[in-house]
């Protein structure tokens, strides 16, 4: 995990989804050992954020910044130490449970991380089923399991209880708690309750926006 | 560099697990250019003279059979988003996933041509110019082709799409290849014709992933 302190931030983030404006002059801020729960309406833009924090999608105006550096300045040490969980699970399904998620560590160097972070998820004894098997709820820890292994300092997950049940939220929860513990930082978008201790909230609704104005720039 | 590798040797085995994306593509190569007989007749001077452009058209045309899939998959579940975070430039896991690609269909349609060859009455000046050919060509469908697959991708009806786009760019390669065992046959050196075919592939090599890297950059956003 990453020694010292570290700072997440963004700052007049505008994000633009083919003509609409999704939300417009959106600050935020995570620090180590820090979560941020991002709430609000479906459409909000929770999803187009937690890409944007990712650098899938980059923002329409506004800065992202790491530790106050641009994170457009180096994106491949940005990519380096974010671990993203989007909608889908990237499951394959011809695989195991334990070859999907060492086919994503493996890439970074950790594939002997994956048993155990299964084992955090209580996969353990699923190891060796192909995926295909998996319930859909198995699948979404599967998935959580990969970002668990990554050993990466910045989580950013999209709905990550999808499908769980309360014995799998509290495995969640536990992961949670000991990546922050450990230094590590969660952006987590979620409408289903989530402990996250002192997780600071966002409310994306706050910075929707009606509609683009004809021919006007954001500043 | 060993990211690439291993991204590479998982392409490879998840379409190893799935048979039939490995059986379809070299099925439809064999039962395609065992059809032309059959429609042609029997007799064996036109069917030699055929064999060569025959072969080839069925070698492309089953390149082009596998290649929808070759983002589709990772892009429905999510896999692609993972790929460009990744800690590989998304050139470099272009080449590794069309190198997968050929690998699954371009190798098999090297190692069936000699047998279809035998059964079109090829000239048997022509082998060596069609493996040859086959070698150096089949690479370059799947490098154009992957480059296809990346621009379509998200695209309604993107099969056809691709189809549309990619057979095109394969025109040079069927000239260039069937010119190189045509002329093998006719007892003149196939050479020239397969200088050309390598200069295509290298140039082909070196700006496809980049072009297919940027396609896919655009339909991530």
């Amino acid at each position: 995990m990453t020694e010292g302190s570290h700072l997440f931030s963004g700052a007049g983030l505008f994000c633009r989804r083919s003509e609409r404006l999704v939300f417009a002059e959106l600050d935020f801020s995570v620090a180590t050992g820090g979560a941020l729960l991002l709430i609000g309406p479906n459409g909000s833009g929770k999803s187009s954020l937690l890409r944007l924090m990712a650098g899938l999608i980059k923002p329409y105006a506004g800065r992202l910044e790491w530790d106050g550096l641009p994170v457009r300045d180096d994106p491949a040490a940005h990519r380096e130490r974010l671990a993203y969980l989007g909608h889908q699970d990237a499951l394959k399904p011809v695989l195991t449970t334990i070859e999907n998620v060492r086919q994503w560590v493996g890439l970074l160097g950790r594939a002997d991380r994956a048993e155990a972070a299964l084992a955090a998820m209580e996969l353990a004894h699923l190891t060796d089923l192909p995926a295909r098997f998996l319930s859909s709820g198995q699948r979404r820890r599967m998935a959580l399991a990969r970002v668990v292994a990554s050993g990466a300092a910045l989580w950013l997950l999209d709905e990550p209880t999808v499908g769980l049940d309360t014995v799998s939220i509290a495995a969640l929860e536990r992961a949670l708690a000991a990546h922050r513990a450990s230094g590590g930082m969660v952006v987590a978008a979620t409408h289903q309750g989530i402990v996250l201790p002192d997780a600071r909230q966002l409310d994306l609704a706050a910075f929707a926006v009606s509609d683009l104005p004809e021919s006007s720039e954001p500043a | 560099m060993n990211a690439t590798l291993l991204i590479f040797s998982q392409n490879l085995r998840l379409q190893l697990r799935q048979g039939s994306d490995l059986i379809a593509p070299i099925a439809f190569f064999v039962i395609a250019t065992m059809l032309a007989p059959l429609g042609i007749g029997p007799e064996p001077n036109l069917l030699s003279r055929l064999a060569p452009g025959m072969i080839w058209i069925a070698a492309l045309l089953s390149t082009q059979l596998a290649l929808d899939r070759l983002f589709q998959r990772d892009y429905e579940d999510g896999s692609l988003d993972l790929l460009a975070l990744a800690p590989v430039p998304l050139e470099l896991v272009m080449l590794a996933k069309t190198a997968a690609h050929w690998v699954t269909t371009g190798l098999p349609v090297l190692l069936a041509a000699p047998v279809l060859g035998l059964m079109m009455g090829l000239d048997r000046h022509s082998y060596g110019a069609l493996e040859l050919s086959l070698l150096l060509g089949t690479p370059i469908l799947s490098v154009i082709g992957a480059f296809g697959a990346a621009v379509t991708l998200g695209a309604r009806r993107g099969g056809a799409l691709l189809a549309v786009l990619v057979l095109p760019l394969y025109v040079p390669v069927l000239i260039f290849a069937t010119s190189a065992v045509g002329a093998a046959g006719e007892g003149l050196s196939p050479w020239p014709h397969l200088l050309l075919l390598s200069s295509m592939l290298a140039a082909a090599l070196a700006l496809a992933p980049f072009a297919a890297a940027a396609a896919l950059r655009n339909a991530l956003e």
